[in-house]
């Protein structure tokens, strides 16, 4: 069974005050999540990650193609019994306490009176907020409704759970917790739609991920299909080389990164690794550590959303590969 | 590309249940609203309402609009009358305060005294038939805008013409007269009145002056309107003693204006200031005929109007 | 569907309630009713009049105030701030959002009038020392007042799904002013002699909210009752207003996107 399923999903915003454009924000995505997976949706800001969201929760009406949840077209809300959502920078009602706001959303769903304090009281415990459920909202922090917004998406005990940038506003230690809920809701069985763009939290969590850039779908499919895709290469460090070390290397690589007294360099794909190791002992230099580089999801993602966007944050300073012509 | 979802989303029923509150809701809105209207007397309700009776109170919500406010006033008031007068009404409740707000709002708009002057004064349903708070805006506005010398001819007017008071007409034209820029002819005015009081010549000349000055249509056929009726009643007055002279001559009653005629006391029979011939009436006085345009109420049926009869 | 609305309109109620604009100007408005005491005692003859027209005055535009700024705040602000994905994320219609939202400020300016109207009868009862069956005649004004407020509250409603909060507040202000001077505008265009101006006149009569109807303030003050007729045809004008209202209101805001 699909847990959620586009085909050719396309929204044009109409942009402008006077004369309206239509502007393009997603164009033909097709996407299907099986239930129980846990599912990434990555690319920079603007790609379309969030009007996805709010399509397939009908917040939005797409203006082709169709949206489908729960095998039930997105514009029919009684799929919304099964679904839960975080949206990306919640806020909620500042005069209320988190836990009214936690009955309000249970009461929505129908919740009887009897299991309504019994699930808002169990939800504010799981995300650490049981000892502020009597404080007005607008004291809370940004990570505690951010921690709110998840307790809330969880009112109904959904089977679907889409959550819009749910890292962000976290310290690390709420990052590791929001990750362990979603590992243990998956291990329940749920199905998890999320988008980011914190790269590292897609490659911890998730089954499969599709990535979009400007509306459209760049690539999608499990983890490790899409990293193996990857050229390997080969990384060496090497402590306090001489110059002339690194002049003879030069021709074997594809980079040369040098901090402090190390040096890092990437070896092309095709280098012969003993003929390196050759030069390397013939020039006397330290050998600190030798790799094999897989390509990582970020490397992917840079490739296929290409150089242009900076709205990426790039984590790591590990060395990329010349980019191969894509598409 | 494929089509749209939302084609093949079916509209659900609250939508069309909204469409039908809508315009059901509409188009049932009319017969309560004339329900109500009718009800309530509605329009009439409306316009009779003052908002504000203080004119002070209003320059300060005004905000310092208040000249912007006294236009407003000033147009309400002029249609409030008109409305009044088409409808031939008796009281012009509201015309005095809505006068005296326009004038407090902006106490230098001299047409709004002026306007006064004559209609508050005047009787209904030519106007409002209160002399008394005619005096008391023109007097308002001589306080703020001495020196404006017509204010005293109005005063003089109201005076002599509502309240047949010649000793306080002469004494206002008197010191109209005084004030500078003033026509020479106030102070003959003042002089005529204290010493004849009211007749038609000083009549005449007082609505010419007016229609002369007069800044607004309503002034000007006013004033033209009393002119007619002061020369039908001059014409009215000559022709009954004309009748008169015809009984006692004759000993027989005349019967009709062509009998005058055919006995040689008049050569045609005279017409009125519309064009319309004079009539005699069958109580034996000539009055003005059938299709005249003379307003009638501005003649004198009894007693005779101020100089008919001095 | 009905427990959804009823859960929303509590919500509402309990969220507008304790929001501080309020209490400053229900304060402000029993300051006002107090002080009418103190004229009442200063100006002879008059004293009850004075209270009866100064408190149903105070209710009338503090009420008003209410209804305007937190009715603004109904939709726009759950769209500002984004808490309306929340919400229609759940498994709640488009239209019972809206329902919910109007029955939960009408509970909340219901409440507040009620307040206001008890400082009202303390003060009545301060200047009379006793309260008698003439003194039920500014519960008709209230009334009428209340209707006011059941129409301003859907304009504020209707506006907030389509424009931004400012100049929702500004068109519903307006709109309230001008539904004052209705009867001066159609007679207006009566007395302009273009028929063009006067048939929009007309139909600006009809179809603007009217509610120069409601105003019997002074009437009440004194001790004139409201005719039955004109209390059953303002009951059903209003709520044949708000029904529109509301209905426009889900229909726009149903194609809206957020």
């Amino acid at each position: 069974m699909l847990a959620i399923e586009t085909v050719d999903l396309t929204k044009d915003y109409r942009v402008g005050f006077w004369r309206k454009r239509p502007r393009r924000v997603l164009d033909r995505l097709s996407l299907e999540v099986e239930v129980g997976e846990v599912f990434g949706l990555l690319g920079p800001n603007g790609a379309g990650k969030t009007t996805t969201l709010k399509i397939l929760l009908g917040l939005v009406f797409p203006t082709a193609g169709t949206a489908r949840l729960l095998e039930r077209d997105a514009r029919d809300i009684s799929a919304h019994r099964n679904v839960g959502y975080l949206p990306e920078n919640p806020s909620f009602y500042d005069h209320l306490t988190a836990q009214e706001f936690m009955t309000y959303a249970a009461s929505l769903f129908g919740l009887s009176d009897k299991a309504r304090p019994r699930q808002v009281g169990r939800l504010l415990e799981q995300v650490g907020l049981a000892e502020s459920k009597n404080l007005p909202l607008r004291k809370f922090s940004k990570g505690m409704i951010q921690r709110l917004g998840i307790a809330q998406a969880l009112i109904n005990d959904p089977a679907v759970i889409f959550l819009d940038e749910p890292m962000s506003g976290l310290d690390p230690v709420g990052r590791r917790e929001i990750r362990n809920l979603i590992l243990r809701l998956k291990e329940n069985g749920k199905t998890i739609f999320f988008s980011t763009h914190i790269l590292s939290d897609a490659e911890t969590l998730c089954d499969r991920v599709a990535i979009l850039d400007h509306g459209r779908l760049r690539g999608c499919g499990e983890l490790r299909e899409i990293l193996e895709v990857g050229v390997f290469s080969t990384e060496i460090v090497l402590e306090k080389p001489s110059r002339d070390a690194v002049v003879a290397l030069g021709p074997f690589t594809s980079s040369i990164v040098r901090t402090g007294d190390r040096v890092r360099l990437e070896l092309r794909a095709e280098s012969d690794l003993n003929e390196v190791l050759a030069q390397v002992v013939r020039w006397n230099a330290k050998l600190i550590s030798l790799n094999p580089v897989r390509m990582s999801l970020e490397d992917y993602f840079m490739e296929r959303v290409g150089e242009d966007d900076t709205s990426l944050s790039r984590k790591s300073a590990k060395v990329r590969t010349e980019s191969p012509k894509s598409e | 590309m494929k089509q749209g979802s939302e084609n093949k989303h079916r509209t659900p029923a609250h939508i069309w249940l909204c469409w039908l509150l809508l315009a059901g809701g509409s188009l049932a809105l009319w017969p309560i609203r004339r329900g109500i209207d009718r009800h309530a007397g509605g329009l009439g309700e409306h316009a009779e309402t003052l908002y504000f009776s203080s004119g002070k109170t209003l320059r300060a919500l005004s905000l310092g609009h208040a000249g912007l406010l006294a236009d407003i006033y000033w147009t309400r008031a002029v249609q409030y009358f008109g409305r009044k007068r088409i409808a031939r009404a008796r009281r012009f409740d509201l015309l005095a305060p809505l006068l005296r707000i326009t004038t407090e709002l902006d106490p230098h708009l001299l047409i709004a005294y002026r306007f006064g002057a004559i209609f508050l004064a005047a009787k209904p349903p030519e106007g409002a038939g209160e002399p008394e708070q005619a005096l008391q805006l023109v007097r308002r506005g001589i306080v703020a805008n001495p020196g404006y010398w017509r204010f005293w001819q109005d005063l003089g007017f109201i005076y002599y013409w509502d309240l047949k008071n010649y000793k306080m007409a002469a004494r206002a034209f008197e010191t109209g007269s005084k004030q500078p820029g003033a026509m020479v002819w106030m102070k003959a005015m003042a002089a005529t009145i204290s010493a004849q009081g009211g007749e038609f010549r000083t009549s005449r000349l007082l609505w010419s002056e007016i229609y002369r000055q007069a800044e607004t249509e309503t002034v000007r056929r006013s004033a033209l309107a009393h002119l007619a009726a002061l020369k039908a009643d001059q014409d009215i007055g000559e022709l009954n003693a004309l009748l008169t002279r015809f009984r006692k001559e004759q000993g027989s009653e005349p019967g009709s204006l062509e009998n005058l005629v055919r006995a040689g006391y008049l050569k045609a029979i005279p017409l009125d200031p519309s064009g319309v011939p004079y009539v005699l009436g069958a109580n034996g006085k000539v009055t003005v005929g059938a299709q005249s345009k003379v307003e009638r109420h501005l003649l004198p049926e009894s007693p005779p109007p101020p100089g008919a009869d001095s | 569907m009905i427990q959804r609305i009823r859960t929303i309109a509590f919500h509402t109620f309990k969220e507008s309630v304790r929001e501080k604009v309020l209490y400053n100007l229900i304060v402000f408005a029993l300051l006002l009713i107090g002080s009418a005491v103190l004229f009442a005692s200063i100006s002879l003859g008059i004293g009850r009049l004075m209270l009866v027209n100064l408190g149903l005055s105070s209710i009338a535009i503090f009420g008003l105030l209410m209804a305007i700024f937190i009715g603004i705040g109904l939709v726009s602000k759950e769209i500002d701030r984004r808490t309306i994905h929340n919400i229609l994320s759940k498994p709640v219609r488009r239209f019972e959002f809206i329902i919910g939202k109007y029955l939960g400020l009408m509970l909340t300016l219901l409440v507040n009038t009620s307040i206001m109207t008890g400082g009202f009868y303390m003060a009545l009862y301060y200047v009379e020392r006793r309260l008698g069956g003439e003194d039920l005649l500014p519960l008709e004004a209230i009334y009428f007042i209340l209707l006011q407020f059941a129409i301003v509250v859907g304009l504020a409603l209707l506006f907030s799904c389509i424009s931004t909060p400012i100049l929702s507040a500004f068109f519903t202000f307006c709109l309230y002013v001008i539904g004052n001077f209705l009867g001066d505008i159609r007679w207006l265009g009566q007395e302009s002699g273009s028929r063009i101006f006067e048939k929009v006149t007309v139909l600006l009569y009809y179809v603007l909210p009217n509610f120069s109807d409601f105003q019997v303030i002074s009437q009440s003050a004194h001790g004139i009752s409201v005719p039955p007729f004109l209390l059953t045809s303002g009951t059903l004008y209003a709520l044949l207003y708000v029904t529109i209202l509301i209905s426009a209101a889900i229909l726009v805001f149903e194609k809206r996107e957020f």
